[in-house]
């Protein structure tokens, strides 16, 4: 465990000594700040013919009605800036040599896995809490449920603990960043439509379809609801995702 | 110490390491001698574990590599041939890292880092970042990376590439040093580094082992006949015939010749000093003795007898096989 953090450790150091860092966070800010302001009109707007109309203003829910969408967009902002996070992780050790400090020490290759993983785990996890300001805010003026946006993030950190771990196998793969950004960019986007195809039908091939993809398990943690189902659907796609770069790192070994 | 068995590493049909066995001793300093693609990083990185081989064993430290890599790697310090530094890292902050995942105690690591940080005269760039460093002190930071948790073997990929003559002298010197507490193997296509640094050598060609022995006998073992060269200024007269006549000499051979000024090689039976009679020789037929050395084969020559000769047999042994 002290291994791991110390690798998780200066991963995300390295993370801050790059400009990789502040682009992904800076980037995000900006998405997000974007969408948020546009949801926000668009929620008052509403607000105001409710009342027009009569409504009360409890018909309203900021919950539903404002954030839910904005976490819509905030997870199609995720499939451009987590392919940015990982594309490095292993494709630069092994272009500048370091890979071969970390495989000769006395450290197992899932100490070293799970050590990168953390690593873009955190630097994540500061790019989601900008938008803890936008949320304080929102209470600070509003009186928004603190509940379904707790399980927002639980949702979006199981999300991206995926995406991540995906990102981490396939810079195991290749020494040039590019093809890792490139490549872990079009995978996220296959899991994430997956579903589409199996959308004319019904039956077998839909479930499946739509069990697999990526994106059909996030929504329910917007309504406030963890579901054990989707738990267990992000939890086993990042155990496969961790498990395929142990053993991607392994075959290189063998490979050379 | 360090015990090679029968290694082979193949990659697909290639065979990058062939059946390659040797021991090297507590505190004792093996130089691993080859041309570039002889299959020495290959060994030295199946030796540190960052890559299994695909036959045979090897024992580090008492420590099966394969069996228990972690054990093993606890006891060994490893240099690659590049440096693997961390370029957006200070030198202080990676020697932090490095000492945390080779697993030295929290309480001994500042310590530690500081000792080491001296002994390889690095405590001036401390705070600088690994990607500002020059390339001589990238690769004592990487030496003391190896050093960090006091291995019992040391292996070093080229310790002295890259370096400019002043320091190549200076790691020499402290790779000197270091013997006696770690056993060390180092790897190097220089020569005169392996006889100034190793007790013993192991030369390697095309991934097999060709000799394993000190340097004085294998300097020795190749030298076959004694040659001495002889230059003399000697005006028309016959030398060839008269230094033939010394007592001892078996072969004369004109080897340059400069207007009245010529070389000779004289070829002596073994184990024969002829330096007095032929000094005499010259003398006596009043010509000017201008030179006079043994000519010893040098590891130069021993290496390229010896990986040239295997090149021939292998060439040999190929072409028959096509016939």
């Amino acid at each position: 465990m002290r291994n791991v953090l110390a690798i998780a450790n200066k991963e995300l150091k390295s993370y801050f000594a790059s400009p990789i860092a502040y682009i992904v966070i800076g980037l995000f800010a900006l998405f997000y700040g974007y969408f948020y302001a546009v949801y926000l009109q668009v929620f008052l707007r509403d607000s105001m013919s409710m009342s027009q109309m009569g409504a009360s203003p409890q018909a309203m829910n900021v919950n539903q009605q404002m954030l839910r969408p904005v976490l819509q967009n905030v997870t199609v902002l995720l499939l451009f800036v987590l392919p940015a996070i990982t594309m490095r992780s292993y494709a630069e050790e092994r272009r500048s040599g370091t890979i071969e400090l970390l495989l000769t020490s006395p450290v197992s290759d899932i100490e070293i896995v799970l050590g990168k993983f953390l690593g873009a785990l955190g630097l994540y996890a500061v790019m989601m809490s900008v938008t803890l300001v936008h949320n304080g805010v929102l209470y600070f003026f509003g009186h928004p449920e603190w509940k379904p946006i707790l399980t927002s993030y639980v949702g979006l950190l199981l999300l991206g603990g995926s995406f991540l771990s995906v990102g981490l196998f396939i810079s195991t793969m290749t020494t040039n960043q590019i093809v890792a950004y490139i490549s872990t960019f079009s995978t996220f986007l296959l899991l994430w439509v997956i579903s589409w195809i199996g959308s004319f039908s019904t039956g077998m091939f839909t479930d499946v379809t739509a069990y697999l993809s990526i994106i059909e398990h996030f929504d329910d943690f917007t309504k406030g609801v963890i579901d054990t189902t989707h738990v267990i659907y992000y939890l086993s796609l990042i155990t496969f995702g961790l498990f395929l770069t142990a053993r991607s790192v392994d075959t290189e070994r063998w490979r050379g | 110490m360090i015990e090679v068995q029968h290694l082979t590493k193949r990659y697909g049909r290639f065979t990058a390491v062939d059946d390659v066995s040797f021991r090297v001793e507590r505190g004792e300093i093996l130089g691993f001698l080859g041309p570039n693609g002889a299959g020495k990083t290959t060994t030295m990185r199946i030796l540190t574990g960052y890559m299994p081989a695909t036959e045979g064993k090897a024992i580090v430290a008492g420590f099966d590599v394969f069996d228990q890599p972690i054990e093993a790697k606890r006891r060994t310090g490893y240099l690659p041939e590049t440096p693997p530094l961390y370029h957006d890292m200070t030198v202080q902050d990676y020697l932090t890292f490095v000492a945390k995942i080779k697993g030295v105690p929290t309480n001994e690591r500042s310590s530690r880092i500081k000792s080491i940080m001296a002994k390889t005269r690095i405590d001036d760039v401390g705070s600088k970042l690994c990607a500002r460093l020059s390339k001589g002190y990238k690769q004592r930071v990487g030496l003391a990376q190896a050093l960090i948790h006091n291995p019992d073997v040391l292996i070093l990929d080229e310790p002295t590439a890259g370096l400019d003559p002043k320091q190549i002298i200076e790691t020499r010197q402290l790779i000197k040093d270091l013997a006696g507490d770690h056993t060390i193997i180092l790897s190097t296509h220089i020569l005169p580094e392996v006889s100034q640094t190793c007790q013993r050598i192991v030369i390697i060609s095309k991934g097999r082992v060709v000799a394993v022995d000190t340097p004085d006998n294998l300097t020795a073992r190749l030298r076959g006949t004694e040659t001495m060269y002889v230059q003399i200024d000697a005006a028309g007269s016959n030398a060839v015939a008269s230094l033939e006549r010394v007592a001892g000499v078996t072969r004369v051979v004109e080897s340059d010749r400069h207007n009245a000024v010529v070389g000779y090689e004289v070829e002596s039976e073994q184990g024969r000093d002829i330096r007095r009679e032929l000094a005499r020789a010259v003398v006596t037929n009043g010509w000017g003795l201008l030179e006079l050395r043994p000519m010893r084969m040098s590891l130069e020559d021993i290496f390229l007898s010896l990986t040239t000769e295997d090149a021939a047999q292998g060439q040999a042994a190929e072409e028959t096989a096509n016939a």
